[in-house]
């Protein structure tokens, strides 16, 4: 974590610069946007159940946009929620992130070529961090893009503006 | 328990060789043509008579002719009592797709209807509420048409791939 390493001999004191107590603090509790869409909710569940057991990365649920920091696209996303994604993307606080799971809300999925209705991409209204590929993707695939997530973060700056 | 010929025979004595017709030899079970300005009154007499009794609409489906350039709406009718079912089919064209709603006869309809209209453009005359039921309200065109074009953008995203 790079938090910790730097103290004194005096053990109540720990140095570090602001950009990594922030970082640190914004990667350790990762709450999500549940937006389960389609099957991939089922994986997003199972992913957050005792199993696999989300919660030890601080990663935790929530029902409404204000309380969130990063929002999974869970399923395939129609062109008549397109709009609403939007909308909710806009009502997090900064800093959000999305993470893109599974192949429909990546890329449109299945639905590629004739699905009239089905957004070919969640990155044509939201701009994305991390896609998972997979059709559901694994509760593994789910973390591993999480991990990615926070090596994003990591690397973050309050002098750099975001990129995404 | 009645077969579809002696339905038929009775519709046909009571509305007459013009409204209704009857395919007898479709390959998965028999069907009739009904005229789309006779259909309310024949389905509402199927529903009331008792010999008849069809209380249950099964199924409501628009589909899309495109080689004879007509739009049809086929209807799958059952009777929970008198464990018969029948195959009502309105043929109407391209142009002036309009069939009378039978919303009032089955309330199953509304939404079969509504759908219907969504996706392949039926008009149903008498309808209490035809909007779009799975599209967006300002969606173009209708999706199950054979010859459907995808709009290249709705509300600034892009549509195809």
């Amino acid at each position: 974590m790079g938090l910790l390493d730097k103290k004194f001999e005096n053990s109540n004191i720990i140095i570090t610069s602001l950009d990594n107590l922030f970082n640190w603090a914004r990667l350790s509790s990762l709450w999500y946007m549940q937006f389960g869409l389609a099957c991939c909710a089922i994986e997003m569940m199972a992913t957050a159940a005792s199993h696999y057991d989300f919660d030890r990365f601080g990663i935790i649920p929530r029902a409404t946009p204000r309380q969130a920091d990063v929002m999974i696209v869970a399923g395939t996303v129609t062109i008549k929620m397109g709009p609403r994604i939007k909308r909710l993307y806009e009502q997090m606080a900064e800093p959000r992130y999305v993470i893109s799971m599974g192949s429909c809300a990546t890329c449109g999925g299945p639905y590629w070529e004739h699905g009239y209705h089905v957004l070919k991409g969640v990155d044509r209204v939201v701009p994305v961090d991390v896609y998972v590929p997979g059709c559901p993707p694994r509760p593994e695939a789910l973390l591993e893009g999480f991990l990615k997530l926070h090596e994003k973060i990591r690397s973050e700056s309050l002098a750099k503006k975001k990129t995404a | 328990m009645k077969k579809p010929a002696e339905i038929y025979a009775i519709l046909k004595e009571k509305f007459g060789e013009e409204k209704v017709e009857i395919k007898e030899d479709a390959k998965v079970a028999p069907w009739m043509v009904v005229a789309p300005d006779a259909i309310r009154e024949i389905t509402k007499f199927l529903r009331d008579d008792d010999d008849l009794d069809f209380d249950y609409l099964m199924c409501l489906s628009g589909v899309h002719y495109q080689k004879d350039n007509t739009l049809g709406v086929t209807y799958h009718i059952n009777s929970t009592r008198k464990k018969h079912s029948l195959i009502l089919k309105c043929i109407v064209s391209e142009d002036n797709p309009h069939v009378p709603s039978i919303e009032s006869v089955w309330k199953t309809a509304d939404w079969h209807e509504r759908e219907a209209y969504d996706m392949v453009g039926i008009m149903f005359d008498g309808h209490p509420d035809l909007r779009r039921i799975l599209c967006p309200d300002d969606w173009e065109g209708y999706p199950l048409r054979k010859d459907y074009k995808v709009q290249e953008y709705y509300r600034g995203m892009k549509v195809p791939y």
